[in-house]
């Protein structure tokens, strides 16, 4: 009889309720960004079009691929494979590093116009991106430890990281 | 009481109640300025009033929290205050200061002066040696004190506590950074005045809950610890950003009004974390501990701090609320219910659950003391309703019509005189808590049928030790 735990999410409480507390914030923000987006639907589209989609595309592809590889750490870590488990969290790092680098050449190209769009873009996006800087020194520090806990909560936090993005790409970049 | 040292809080509680004394005095004083504008005018201004009001609040809660925490650290670490005389020290450079900054706001002397004359700012506008002196007492506390936990034993409401504190002390020191140009100057004073409420002292306000939690309702500490931890990560979560509502109109970027509102709108999140907290405890709890008034205090404290706090908090801060509310009687609202609900009834929580220990009494003026909280409460609760109503009438007035300010004041009179009325209620209960727990007891009142049963209850399943 374990019910009680089986119930009970993987990971520490504290990192569920960053995770909730992450994701709620975003959501408020996108449902911001769409409520605005219905008082000037023309100059929203407009700004979207200065956007570089295959760049944001490329680190969607990079961003998720990362978190496979935090995934695939954390199962070597609990192996007990701890060597094999450090080179997927700093590979799971780099691809983050890759996504903050392309993200600044989108930074240094994007366009100008709808003053309201280009507010919600750097601010969804900064923050975003903010928290992929945080999720790379993150793994880093799992890669040095390589506590199991560790390795959990980091891996949790850059899937949430992931999760985010994967929301955000869509309503910012993509929809019509 | 369990350590000598504890103590020590017997004196801060003291002076912090003859400040909580004055400060009412001076808030009924202004109500009736509200409804009698001349009244004092040449010897007593508005500001002047105001600065004593507020600054009278701040001085009395600060020597609560500090009164508090040598209360309860000893307990908590499980030996002495590291040094009693600098305990001592320290609470005589807060009276001077305190007496300073008094005779300065009341006959302005030194004006202009950079040293000794008032510094003009909102609430920051004590003479510049009167900070240097927080500032010294500050350092002697938080040297006493983290000399006390580090030798002893760690526990995270002590731990809480003093990251609290010591967020309170670093964060004052931006009161000395006064940068000429004025959206500087605000968006520094900010980081005081808002971190302070919606950042550190909920610390402090989470590690004291627990404390009384721990204590009154007898629950396992590891659940204590778990909730504190969650209070204390959804209020930094939130409250750090949420300065943003402070920053829509004072000439800082446009992107302010997001952050501002969609953090701060996240502050109620720790508040209502701290009314379930409470309640829950109580619900679970296997303790009656016959500090009931201590019990009530503490539930009065959570559920008042989630609707002053949480509730009028949200009411106004998204943006486009605040465009047309900003800085009216819907503002001073919250203001009250929000430092009564979170801070007032906070101290007055443990100051009720020690002073018995502290003066080894027994019995204590318990039901004085809990009519003293229903009177102060429903005082402060009809302040908050008719100040709402008030603010709601301004801000149409004068933000959506366009009439002038003082004729808008005169149309919201009747609210003022019922304003002032709540205000002798409150500081009638302010007088009697006051009584209460510094003067005798001198009956045990008898339990009524109802807490008869319940003792004839509990006594049938639960044999007498």
């Amino acid at each position: 009889m374990n019910t009680a735990a089986q119930r009970r999410p993987p990971g520490d409480l504290m990192i569920w309720v960053l995770i909730v507390l992450e994701v709620a914030v975003f959501a408020a923000g996108l449902l911001v960004f769409l409520a605005v987006r219905l008082t000037d639907p023309a100059g929203f589209a407009a700004g979207q079009d200065q956007l570089h989609r295959l760049s944001a595309g490329i680190n969607t592809v990079v961003l998720v691929t990362s978190g496979l590889l935090a995934a695939l750490a954390l199962r070597r870590v609990r192996a007990g494979q701890g060597r094999e488990g450090r080179w997927f969290l700093l590979a799971a790092a780099a691809l983050g590093v890759l996504f903050v680098v392309l993200k600044g050449v989108e930074y240094a190209h994007a366009g100008t116009g709808s003053e309201a769009f280009f507010t919600f873009y750097y601010l969804l996006t900064g923050f975003h991106a903010a928290h992929v800087v945080a999720g790379v020194v993150i793994l880093g520090l799992c890669a040095v430890t390589l506590n199991k806990d560790h390795v959990q909560a980091g891996a949790q936090f850059w899937h949430m990281v992931d999760l985010v993005w994967v929301i955000l790409f869509p309503i910012i970049y993509l929809l019509r | 009481m369990r350590y000598a040292t504890q103590r020590i809080a017997f004196p801060y509680f003291a002076v912090a109640m003859g400040l909580f004394a004055i400060q009412v005095t001076m808030g009924l004083v202004m109500g009736y300025v509200y409804v009698n504008p001349n009244f004092l005018s040449d010897i007593l201004p508005f500001h002047v009033l105001r600065m004593l009001h507020t600054n009278a609040l701040i001085v009395w809660l600060l020597l609560g929290f500090f009164g508090s925490t040598y209360f309860l650290l000893p307990e908590e670490s499980e030996r002495e205050i590291h040094s009693p005389a600098l305990a001592y020290l320290q609470l005589a450079i807060l009276v001077v200061g305190t007496l300073g900054a008094v005779v300065t706001y009341m006959f302005d002397l030194f004006h202009g002066n950079w040293l000794l004359g008032k510094e003009g700012r909102e609430f920051l506008e004590q003479p510049k040696w009167v900070k240097m002196g927080i500032v010294v007492a500050a350092l002697i506390f938080l040297y006493n004190c983290s000399m006390t936990l580090l030798k002893g034993r760690k526990t995270s409401i002590s731990t809480v506590l003093l990251i609290g504190l010591w967020g309170l002390a670093l964060l004052f020191l931006f009161a000395f950074y006064n940068p000429p140009n004025l959206v500087l100057d605000k968006q520094y004073w900010w980081w005081v005045v808002h971190l302070w409420v919606e950042g550190v002292w909920e610390l402090i306000m989470a590690a004291i809950l627990g404390y009384l939690m721990l204590k009154l309702t007898g629950v396992d500490r590891e659940v204590v610890e778990k909730w504190i931890y969650v209070i204390v990560a959804t209020a930094l979560f939130s409250g750090i950003l949420g300065t943003g509502h402070h920053y829509f109109w004072i000439g800082l970027p446009a992107y302010w009004h997001w952050i501002g509102s969609i953090f701060s709108s996240f502050e109620v999140v720790p508040f209502f974390a701290m009314m379930s907290f409470a309640f829950i405890m109580v619900w679970k709890g296997r303790r009656d501990h016959p500090n009931k008034a201590a019990l009530l205090w503490s539930l009065g404290c959570a559920t008042l701090a989630f609707f002053g706090a949480g509730v009028w908090g949200f009411l106004h801060t998204l943006h486009g609320v605040n465009y047309y509310s900003h800085g009216t009687q819907i503002t001073a609202a919250h203001g009250h219910l929000a430092f009564y609900g979170a801070y007032v009834c906070l101290v007055c929580a443990i100051v009720t659950y020690a002073m018995p220990i502290l003066r080894n009494r027994d019995p204590y003026n318990q039901v004085l003391n809990m009519v003293a909280f229903w009177l102060m409460s429903s005082g402060m609760l009809f302040m908050t309703f008719t100040l709402t109503f008030a603010g709601t009438v301004q801000t149409h007035l004068q933000r959506v019509n366009g009439i002038f300010y003082m004729d808008v004041q005169d149309q919201l009179v009747l609210f003022y005189w019922m304003r002032l009325g709540s205000g002798v209620a409150v500081v009638l209960g302010a007088l009697l808590f006051i009584y209460s727990v510094l003067v005798p007891g001198r009956e045990v009142v008898e339990p009524g049928p109802v807490q008869r049963h319940r003792d004839a209850h509990d006594e049938a399943i639960t044999p007498a030790e």
